[in-house]
């Protein structure tokens, strides 16, 4: 069992790169569909452009929550210095916790860059009401901040298990 | 937290005097013009279409003459120049503007035939330089292209395909000698000849021509190509000299380019005061102005009517079912949010205006998202510069979105000191890496760092979004006072608030609970039994009250279980607050990451250059997105879950007739 030990650190790097990896190709994703819907929106009245880019950007955020997961993960299993002795039980744990970032990130970015492209048809017709066409895509991103949330919390607490 | 008392206007006057109580009032801009009145025998509403069509189609010319003047004219402009707002005229500029007028917008639709004329031209040009094109290759013929021969000999004049020599073209001929051929220029692609052969033979020669693939050029001239080419040359030069002669002529127009701007304004000004007509009613002598006007303003407008003209001014208090207009009253501290609460929905009747109440929210939430002390001092050092700078002439609008964050970035820098952020880490990261300082942190946070204790940090979130949640249940409350619906109080607010209240202690008082949060709690039995006492009985109460409006008893209590079940609603709705806990991670997160990469290149004499610019650039875009994405949340909190407990909005906003220019502003006299 030593040996597999040393794949503990394996799963937690895996972890934490996916979870920067993947919401982060997503959010390109999303935020080019909404680039491609912007641009169209441009032609029409470029004066928008402030609304739209603000629009374009919301689902850009899964890939920095990416980003977050990923950074406290290797802080916490020491791959920024530290120590890196991680058993093999704690670097399945890192892994699943990184899973709701992972999966949450990638699918709210895809489906909240719908939202952000229907809300640029609002802008199209009623630049006026852009404070209610920014919330709808706002509701979307909830539940990539309870998924950023729970592998937060999951993360900096697998460190203080004993196992 | 006011809206202003709005009270009904009627002004009767005398048609000889419309156009200048007209103009005062547009001046003045404190009355709304609405059309309360039925057209009946004596008065008529007049039809002001045509009118309004000329105003509109001048303002579009004259738009569109800038916008030629734009294209050969730049015109100097500083990055600041929109912070200067309206240039201020006197009154009598406005007024002897008409004489002007004409020749101005004649001006203009110059300027628009000139920019006509050089695209004509330049598709002349174009036109030519094609001919020029296919004449090249002829250059060196000395006959024109359509010369067809002389008395006893044909001619063929064209081009075939490829490179041919002069011996195969003749090998192809040959039995229909005597010939005369010549290459008059050959390319790759085509070889044009010139073939002369005897009448006798045109038609034979013609058909092994055209077997060789040979075509005839595609324009033909009565002068020889290199004629044809320079006087082609010259026409282009015409045209050039037309185009520049235009754009000279253009440019000549710089000079109006501020009558043009202004001719904008008048006529949106006279567009503006001809909508109004419409809408008046008139008889043969006299007017009516039917309208709304704010309280404190409209003793001086009735004065100032009353003693400059013959008419009767009538302000009364708005009626029930009238659709009184909202306009807002607020502090220099909440008036920036009107623009906030407006584009959810002005205050509709008889709801309260939330700007006051909503504002110290705001500016707390943004500040706990983007909390980092640094950031928070670049936005709010930025915003108080220009609002100093150009306190004189900045537009109203403008700064109050400059207010607006000028105040998040002093709550960021107050969350920032509480939670000791300054760009991310950059103190400590500074002194470690340049300074060999251990002893780090330099300035420990006041309170705690959110990235070590995360699960306090989301409790305290969530303690914040349940203040601000039973705030929100308060202005029901407040509501529900101002519209004296007393029982409405007790039901809807009262109850809830017992109920939630109760709930919270009774969830404190449970170990897994604290466990969770990390929170040490003594609730004494006592107290808990009495929370347990209160909640039973306050959901009881919403049970029985809550689906009212219903008489059918059975009906009623099911409509009071669904409304209890909207303490789901409750929950949800504090998890929401989450976001303020990952919302400012993200920040410090990413602010740390950026400051851990400088710090890798810091090393070497370049070092401090690389790390320098790493910082800057990564803290820029860190501030720029995560700016974005408290002021959205920001919003989402106050919409979604702070509104949703007791406003719905659905007001008009009151717009004043007035002077709505775009460059310039009329300067009052000040008496």
């Amino acid at each position: 069992m030593e040996n597999m030990n040393d794949y503990g650190i394996v799963l937690a790097v895996f972890g934490a790169a996916l979870a920067a990896l993947i919401p982060g190709i997503a959010s390109a994703k999303a935020v080019s569909r909404g680039g491609v819907a912007g641009a169209g929106v441009i032609t029409e009245d470029p004066s928008l452009f402030g609304k739209v880019l603000i629009l374009q950007l919301l689902p850009g955020t899964q890939g920095i929550y990416g980003l977050i997961i990923a950074f406290i993960t290797f802080s916490q299993i020491g791959v920024l210095g530290g120590s890196s002795d991680i058993s093999f039980v704690k670097g399945l744990l890192y892994f699943a916790a990184c899973l709701p970032m992972i999966i949450v990130g990638y699918t709210s970015a895809i489906r909240q860059s719908n939202a952000t492209i229907a809300s640029m048809g609002v802008l199209t017709k009623r630049p006026d009401q852009f404070g209610k066409a920014m919330i709808f895509p706002a509701m979307v991103e909830t539940y990539a901040i309870l998924a950023v949330l729970v592998s937060i919390l999951v993360v900096s607490g697998v460190g203080g298990l004993n196992i | 937290m006011a809206l202003l008392q709005m009270q009904r206007i009627n002004i009767y006057a005398l048609n000889k005097d419309r156009k200048h109580i007209l103009e005062l009032l547009q001046r003045r801009g404190v009355v709304e013009v609405r059309s309360m009145l039925k057209e009946d025998s004596i008065f008529h509403r007049t039809d002001v279409s045509e009118s309004m069509q000329s105003f509109e189609k001048n303002i579009a010319i004259a738009s569109e003459a800038l916008s030629v003047l734009d294209n050969y004219v730049k015109e100097k402009k500083s990055m600041l120049s929109a912070l200067n707002g309206r240039k201020e005229l006197p009154l009598e500029v406005f007024d002897s503007f008409i004489e002007k007028y004409d020749s101005v917008v004649d001006r203009a639709k110059r300027m628009i035939y000139l920019s006509k004329s050089i695209a004509e031209n330049k598709a002349e040009i174009l036109k030519l330089q094609t001919q020029i094109e296919i004449l090249t290759p002829w250059i060196q013929l000395d006959v024109p292209l359509n010369f067809k021969g002389t008395k006893y000999t044909s001619s063929f004049i064209g081009a075939l395909p490829r490179n041919w020599t002069l011996e195969e073209i003749y090998e192809r001929l040959a039995d229909y000698m005597p010939l005369d051929i010549d290459i008059v220029s050959s390319t790759k692609e085509q070889t044009c000849i010139f073939v002369l052969c005897a009448k006798d033979n045109k038609d034979k020669v013609f058909e092994t021509l055209r077997g060789m693939d040979f075509i005839l050029p595609s324009i033909t001239t009565t002068n020889s190509p290199a004629e044809q080419l320079s006087l082609l040359y010259k026409q282009i030069e015409d045209y050039k000299a037309n185009i520049d002669s235009a754009i000279e002529e253009i440019k000549s127009y710089d000079k109006v380019r501020k009558e043009l701007l202004f001719l904008q304004d008048f006529d949106t000004m006279r567009a503006e005061k001809y909508e109004v007509i419409g809408q008046l009613l008139q008889s043969k002598n006299v007017f009516i102005i039917t309208g709304f006007i704010p309280e404190k303003d409209s003793e001086a407008i009735k004065d100032e009517l009353t003693l400059g003209f013959d008419l009767a001014v009538e302000v009364t208090e708005p009626r029930k079912k009238d659709d009184v207009p909202i306009l807002y009253k607020n502090n220099g501290f909440s008036e920036p949010l009107e623009g906030i609460v407006n584009s959810y929905s002005p205050p509709g009747k008889g709801e309260v205006d939330p700007t006051t109440v909503m504002s110290f929210f705001y500016y707390a939430l943004f500040g706990l998202m983007l909390s980092d002390a640094g950031y928070g001092l670049l936005i709010a050092a930025a915003c108080a510069f220009i609002l100093v700078k150009f306190k004189n002439t900045i537009e109203r609008p403008l700064m109050n979105t400059l207010k607006m964050y000028m105040f998040c970035g002093i709550a960021t820098m107050f969350w920032g000191i509480i939670f000791s952020s300054y760009f991310g880490d950059i103190f400590d990261v500074v002194a470690t890496t340049f300074f060999g300082v251990t002893d780090i942190p330099i300035i420990p946070p006041v309170w705690f760092y959110p990235v070590e204790k995360p699960m306090l940090m989301l409790t305290f979130s969530m303690a914040i979004g349940i203040v601000h949640l039973l705030t929100g249940l308060a202005m029901n409350g407040y509501q529900k006072a101002k519209q004296k619906d007393y029982m409405g109080i007790i039901y809807d607010v009262l109850f809830w608030y017992v109920l939630l209240i109760s709930s919270v202690v009774l969830l404190l008082s449970m170990k897994m609970i604290t466990d969770i949060l990390g929170v040490n709690v003594n609730i004494s039995d006592t107290v808990k039994d009495i929370a347990g006492i209160l909640f039973v009985a306050s959901a009881v109460g919403i049970i029985l009250t809550n689906g009212r409006e219903s008489k059918n008893p059975f009906k009623r209590i099911l409509k009071g279980l669904y409304a209890l079940y909207g303490i789901s609603g409750y929950l949800s709705d504090v998890l929401s607050y989450s976001r303020l806990l990952a919302l400012g991670l993200a920040t410090g997160i990413i602010g740390t990451v950026v400051n851990q990469m400088a710090a890798m290149t810091a090393g070497g004499t370049l070092g401090p250059l690389f790390f320098t610019i790493i910082v800057i650039l990564g803290h820029a875009l860190n501030l720029a997105i995560n700016a974005l994405g408290a002021y959205v949340h920001t919003n989402r909190l106050q919409y979604v879950e702070f509104f949703g407990k007791f406003y719905e909005g659905g007001g008009k906003i009151f717009k004043p007739f007035r002077v709505n220019t775009k460059y310039y502003k009329i300067k009052e006299n000040t008496k």
